[in-house]
This record gives structure tokens, C-alpha cells and sequence, in this order.
């Protein structure tokens, strides 16, 4: 018998064993980017020239872990809180098969476990993209393969959510905005994970002596279906929590359902391409075909991470005109609640994803853009904006949001919570900004010695160079700063919060129950479908329902085309290649 | 709070869409395009382009190659393992080897010449990446790597490795000297 509560806060119904998953996911999850996050200090702290803190073979092993429990265990395991969170706590239905999600949760720790050894054991030091015919030990591929069946298995347990959801009618209509986005996250998770297999099962009898060869190029091909796919699943399913935040902090509703939707189905069908990013300069591979895939057919996926920018801060500028803050263009904006850290993360991830991590993207992923920045530590300067600034911070909001709401635990330490995502936000964009421009000038990423000590022929980088990776390196310590203080705020929480009685909340204001939080064999009520939307006067102006959003996103794109025109400028004065 | 309750209308997708997401869709597709046509023009009209030529080959038969050149155009040597510098002949191809940990052998090219450079590694992936001009090309073990190269000004440059390749990958560097 599914045993259910309903958080009096929210009033979302969560089902028992589904909660102890989220709970055991998240707090997996959590751990690891603990690991990332003093991982990180010390890459940081060497590759800061003036620090040079490690020596390189534990420079190359640590940061190879790094970016494992960062990029790969710390998402993917807060990823399937998230889809166990979208598929039963928002339908209002049971789990589908609770034990196969607990196994797939015990495969997933035990392959983390085993990757992280083995790169521990210093013999694995091949960075995350383990690139052949460079050799790491067989339990490093092992370990990353067990991971991925642990996450597969997650996968197939929330589509058998949606399945059991959909037959015992818990919801009304069609499922909410959050849960499509989530089955988009999941589809695209299904793909990688597949293109996973085909890569490190291969790699990984090789490493045992079984195969004799694996094809260099091929490798990397296939490898990047992996690598750059599971970036698209942190894209698909960040956006989702944003789409959620919105809705749960100014109970804003989207736009239009069939604009974002759409703009979901644009990322099933051409987000996976992108692993020719990584590719535009290798030799073996036609122009034609990266053209097209590097573009996603035609930048169909850049549209729709475009519509999504619009159409998110829209939602809540709609909000928050409905309630009166219709002043100028931009009233909504500064009387958010900019103290709640639920909010402010969010909308740093959201800022901090298109102007940072958006716009470098397309920019780098251009097939001949790519020249001058493939490879430079321009590559990580920009994935720490998309992947940090964007879904890490999106998760911290998430965290901040359910804290009360899973784990019915008050916050500690209200205040610095308040300014931990600024901290973090303010570090990571250091990160990401003065990395690119160092790559710019040619810094290499992977690197341990930017001076190449021991080389003879001898090569000096500009000094600005060496300034830039100095300030990159102090907002690397302020962003580890701000890491450690979310970790210390999200688990001292769960440790020394008080522990949250009945009382009502934020959501009882716009009409939720007020109930008690205690576990009952009921069934939840249907899901209703939202309330249709009162005949009410337009809060906008010149037909346009959002105006400062539009506002927002001419800048970006203006941004967005000065910025990718001077990069063809630069492009233009190197030599000639043909 | 609708973004996680299903749509109001149990036909939303029939709900007409407002004029502000269809002015911002215009737009952005219309970016789009131009960022799609931008790289198959520059092919056409643009100086700095990958080529599409390359080949699979053995380290034996490159290293073979490189050797032949070295033995044609060698002018001089550089450092103490006498690392054998390079002049190929105008419009020439240049044989240029990756391997742990050094770029071999060393160039020197003239102003304003194409130059066919091949370009493989015969262990790992390397990473050749042009300083201070900032020319980055994968180098994969296995494929031969063809492009004409027009070195468009004067002076000394270093090529660094920036694919990570092992312990010693921070001192993997070769040197092109490029003269008027
Ligand atoms: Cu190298």
C-alpha cells in the first residue's frame, strides 16, 4: 500500500518511498560535490600562477577526479531526485517500482565509488574524457559503466511513473509544465547513457586486453555523444527547476504552454548534435557534417534555449504585474525577492547561463571560431558558466526550496544564506570570464605549468595572461567559499534544523490545504488542472504582456552579436588555413 | 503556479500564442539562420578555414616521411639534442610529428607561402596549438592531418601542446620561425 503526506507548506503530496529516494539522491548528490568542491580548491590553487600548489602528477589525477564528481556524479545524482521528484511528487502518484530505483541508486554509488578509487590510486589520471589510446586502469571505465546501468534504471523507473500516473488518472489534462521538461531530461539522459555504453563497454575490454584497438577518432565521436549529451541533460532539466521556481515563488504559470513546450521538443530533437563542439578541429571528419551538427540543424536548440530565456523571466514579470508592480519596465524585477535565496540562485542560473555560458557556447561551437579557442582554458571558462553558474545553481535553489519541503527541516543560518548565492555566483563568474579571456591568449586548459618549466626552447605567455589567470584564481577561492558555505547551510540543516511542525506557509496564501505532514495509506485527491485565468486588464504594454523581459532579451542579443562578430574579427587575422 | 499543475485549458495547444513570444521567435530564428550561413560563406569567402583533407596512416610510414624530409631540407640544428630545423621549399609539404613530449622536427618558413603541413601523432592525442597566434588544431594518433597554412607574419612562434598528454605534457613544445 502506497503510504502518502502532504507537506502543509506546499501542498505536494509525496509518496514515501519515492521521498527516501529524492532524500537519498540529493544528499548523494551533495556529497559529491563536497568532493568536487575541495577537488576544485586545489586545481584552482595551481593553476593560480602565483600559488602553482601541487606537483603535476597529483595536479592531473585531482583534477581528472574533479571533473568526474563534478560534471558527472554530483548532476546525474540530483538529477534523479529531480525526476523522482517531477514524475511522483508532482502527478501525486506513487513511484513505479521502488526497489528497482533503490537498486539503480546502489549501482550508481558503487560505480562512483569505484571510478573515484581508481583515479585515487593514481594510475587513472586520463581526465574525464579518458581520451585512447591513453590507458586508465579497467575499474575507472568499470565503475563509470555500473554508474550509468544505476542512472538508466532511474530513468526507466520515472517513465513507469509517468505510465502508472497516467493509468490511474492522479492528474487532470495533460502533465505540468516541470514534469514535461523532466521526461525531455530523461529522454535525452536515455540517449546519452546509450552512447555511453557503446563507448566505454568497447574501452573498457580493451583496458583488459580483450579488444586490441580502438579507433582514435571514433572514440571521440562517440565519446562526446556522452560527454556533451549529458551537458543537455543538465540544460533540459535546470531549465524545468527554473520553470518551477518561478511557479512556486510567484505562482507565475508560462506564458504559453505550447511556446515552451515546443521549445522542449527542439531539445529532444537537436540538443544531441552538439557533440561536434568538440570536434570542429579534428582531422577525418567533413566540414558538412559539422556544419550541421556543431549548429544543431540550424541552431534549433539555441532557439529554443533562446524561447526559454524569454519565455522564464516572462512568466514571472506576468506574475508579478498581476500583482500590482507595474511601474516602468522593470519594477517587477527590482522588488523580486531578492533576499530569498530560492529566488536569487535561480535567477543568477538563469542570467548567469545565457550571457556567460550562452552566448561563449554558440560562439566556440562555430566551426571555424573554434580555431582560436579549441582546447585554450577559454573551453572550461565557459562550462563553468553553463554547468556551474547554470545547473549547479540552479540545484542550490532547488536544495534552499526543499529543505523545508522534503526533509521538513527549518534553514540554519538564514542570513548567510541570503548572500551565499552572491558569493557563489559572483566566484564563479570570475571564473568563467577571466578564463576565457586567458584562453583568448592562448592559455592551455589540462596544463599544469602555464611557464613550461623544464623545456628548454622556452616560451613566455603575455604578462597579461598571467594576471588574468591570477584574478580567475581568487574567484576560484571566492566560489569554493560560496560552495562550502550552501554545503555547510544544506547539510548543517538537515543535522541542527529544527524540525518543521504543521503550520502554514508560503502556498497556503494562494488556496493549498493547510494539513498535517504525517504518512496515511489515502490516496491523494486528483491532481486538478491549474485554475483558468480571470478576464483581467493587460499589465503590459503595446500588446507585448512582459515588456522589460523583451527589454532583457534585446540585450542579449545584441550582446550576443557584437560578441560573435569580434570573434570572426579575430579570426580574420590569423594565418591562413585551408 | 501553473509551471507545475497541468495547463489550465484542457486544449492548450490551441490557445493562441501572444505577440510578444512570436516577435521574439522571429527574431531569434532569423539570428539563427545568419549563424548557420555564416560558417558554409566563410568556406567560401573567408581565409581561415579546416580543411577537409586527411588520411589514416601508420607512426612507420609518417615517421618515414618526416625522415625524408629532414634528410632534403635540414639547414641547422637547435639545443642540446640537436633538434634538426626545417626549410621546406616553397609551396612544400611539411611533415610534422607529434609524440610524447615534443613537436618534430623544428620549421622555418617564409612570409606570405602556402605550405601543405601534415600533422599526426604517433601515440596519444596532442594537442597543436600556435603561439602567440593562437591556431588550435586537434592532432589524433592514427589520421593524418592535410592543410595549407599561409603564415601571415614574421617572427618566432611555439607551438604548444594543449590536449593533455601524460606527466610530462606542460613541457611538450616545438618551435616555427617564420622570416620576411
Ligand atoms: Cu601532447
Amino acid at each position: 500500500m502506497a503510504q502518502f503526506r502532504q507537506c502543509p507548506d506546499t501542498g505536494l503530496f509525496f509518496h514515501k518511498e519515492a521521498e527516501n529516494l529524492m532524500k537519498a539522491n540529493a544528499v548523494a548528490g551533495v556529497v559529491c560535490l563536497l568532493i568536487a568542491g575541495v577537488l576544485a580548491l586545489l586545481v584552482v590553487l595551481t593553476r593560480w600562477p602565483a600559488v602553482h600548489l601541487l606537483p603535476a602528477d597529483a595536479f592531473y589525477m585531482v583534477l581528472t577526479a574533479h571533473g568526474i564528481c563534478a560534471l558527472i556524479f554530483w548532476v546525474i545524482f540530483f538529477e534523479m531526485a529531480i525526476l523522482y521528484f517531477a514524475g511522483s511528487t508532482l502527478l501525486r502518484s506513487r513511484l513505479a517500482t521502488p526497489r528497482w530505483a533503490w537498486a539503480g541508486f546502489v549501482l550508481m554509488i558503487v560505480g562512483a565509488v569505484m571510478t573515484l578509487a581508481a583515479v585515487f590510486a593514481g594510475k587513472s589520471s586520463v581526465m574525464m574524457t579518458s581520451y585512447v589510446p591513453m590507458r586508465a586502469e579497467p575499474s575507472f571505465y568499470l565503475g563509470l559503466v555500473i554508474f550509468a546501468v544505476g542512472a538508466l534504471i532511474g530513468c526507466f523507473v520515472y517513465l513507469g511513473t509517468l505510465v502508472v500516473a497516467k493509468n490511474e488518472k492522479t492528474y487532470e489534462g495533460s502533465v505540468p509544465l516541470v514534469t514535461f521538461g523532466a521526461t525531455v531530461a530523461c529522454v535525452i539522459a536515455i540517449f546519452t547513457i546509450a552512447s555511453g555504453a557503446e563507448i566505454l563497454i568497447p574501452t573498457y575490454l580493451w583496458s583488459i586486453g580483450y579488444i586490441s584497438h580502438i579507433d582514435p577518432a571514433m572514440y571521440r565521436v562517440i565519446w562526446w555523444a556522452l560527454g556533451h549529451s549529458s551537458q543537455q541533460i543538465n540544460v533540459a532539466a535546470h531549465v524545468a527547476v527554473w520553470y518551477l521556481i518561478a511557479g512556486v515563488i510567484f505562482g507565475a504559470r508560462p506564458m504559453s504552454e505550447k511556446v515552451s513546450r515546443a521549445a522542449y521538443l527542439l531539445y529532444i530533437f537537436f540538443l544531441q548534435l552538439a557533440s561536434a563542439h568538440h570536434l570542429m578541429t579534428d582531422p577525418g571528419i567533413s566540414s558538412e557534417w559539422k556544419i550541421f551538427n556543431t549548429s544543431y540543424a540550424m541552431y534549433l536548440a539555441v532557439l529554443a534555449s533562446m524561447i526559454h530565456g524569454l519565455t522564464v523571466p516572462g512568466a514571472i514579470e506576468v506574475a508579478q504585474r498581476k500583482k500590482g508592480l507595474t511601474n516602468g519596465s522593470f519594477e517587477w524585477l527590482r522588488k523580486a525577492p531578492w533576499g530569498n535565496p530560492v529566488f536569487s540562485s535561480m535567477f543568477i542560473s538563469l542570467v548567469g547561463f545565457g550571457f556567460l555560458g550562452g552566448i561563449s557556447g554558440v560562439v566556440m561551437g562555430t566551426e571555424q571560431i573554434s580555431i582560436i579557442i579549441h582546447n585554450t582554458i577559454y573551453v572550461p571558462g565557459h562550462f563553468h558558466a553553463t554547468v556551474v553558474i547554470g545547473t549547479t545553481m540552479a540545484w542550490m535553489g532547488l536544495t534552499y526550496l526543499l529543505i523545508p519541503v522534503l526533509f521538513r527541516r527549518k534553514m540554519i543560518l538564514p542570513q548567510a544564506a541570503k548572500l551565499q548565492p552572491y558569493i557563489f555566483g559572483l566566484g564563479m563568474s570570475l571564473v568563467a570570464v577571466f578564463h576565457m579571456a586567458a584562453g583568448t591568449l592562448g592559455v592551455a586548459r589540462r596544463h599544469w605549468d602555464m611557464g613550461f618549466a623544464g623545456n628548454p626552447l622556452g616560451f613566455e605567455y603575455p604578462a597579461t595572461a598571467y594576471l588574468l589567470m591570477g584574478i580567475a584564481g581568487i574567484g576560484g577561492v571566492i566560489a569554493v567559499a560560496g560552495g562550502a558555505l550552501f554545503i555547510a547551510i544544506a547539510v548543517g540543516s538537515l543535522v541542527f534544523g529544527e524540525k518543521l511542525q504543521k503550520e502554514a506557509g508560503l502556498l497556503q496564501s494562494f488556496g493549498f490545504p493547510l494539513a498535517d505532514s504525517a504518512y496515511t495509506n489515502e490516496k491523494p485527491a486528483r491532481l486538478p488542472m491549474a485554475p483558468a485565468e480571470a478576464v483581467e486588464a493587460d499589465h503590459g504594454e503595446a500588446g507585448f504582456e512582459a515588456p522589460g523581459t523583451f527589454i532583457l532579451a534585446m540585450v542579449l542579443l545584441v550582446s550576443f552579436v557584437i560578441y560573435y562578430f569580434i570573434n570572426w574579427k579575430y579570426l580574420s587575422e590569423v594565418w591562413g588555413l585551408s | 503556479m501553473t509551471s507545475f499543475m497541468p495547463p489550465a485549458q484542457k486544449n492548450w495547444w490551441a490557445v493562441p500564442v501572444g505577440r510578444q513570444e512570436i516577435v521574439w521567435i522571429a527574431i531569434a530564428l532569423v539570428w539563427c539562420l545568419i549563424m548557420f550561413f555564416m560558417m558554409p560563406f566563410w568556406h567560401m569567402y573567408g581565409d581561415q578555414n579546416i580543411s577537409n583533407e586527411g588520411y589514416r596512416v601508420t607512426p612507420i610510414k609518417y615517421q618515414a616521411k618526416v625522415n625524408e624530409m629532414i634528410e632534403k631540407y635540414k639547414v641547422r640544428e637547435v639545443g642540446a639534442m640537436k633538434t634538426p630545423v626545417v626549410a621546406p621549399p616553397d609551396g612544400g609539404d611539411i611533415y610534422l610529428m607529434a609524440r610524447l613530449w615534443s613537436w618534430y622536427p623544428m620549421l622555418e618558413l617564409k612570409k606570405d607561402v602556402t605550405y601543405r603541413l601534415h600533422l599526426t601523432s604517433i601515440d596519444w592525442n596532442h594537442g597543436f596549438s600556435l603561439q602567440p597566434v593562437n591556431i588550435n588544431l586537434q592532432v589524433v594518433p592514427g589520421y593524418e592531418f592535410v592543410l595549407n597554412i599561409t603564415p601571415n607574419k614574421a617572427g618566432e612562434y611555439t607551438i604548444v601542446c594543449n590536449e593533455y598528454c601524460g606527466i610530462m605534457h606542460h613541457t611538450m613544445l616545438g618551435k616555427i620561425w617564420v622570416k620576411e
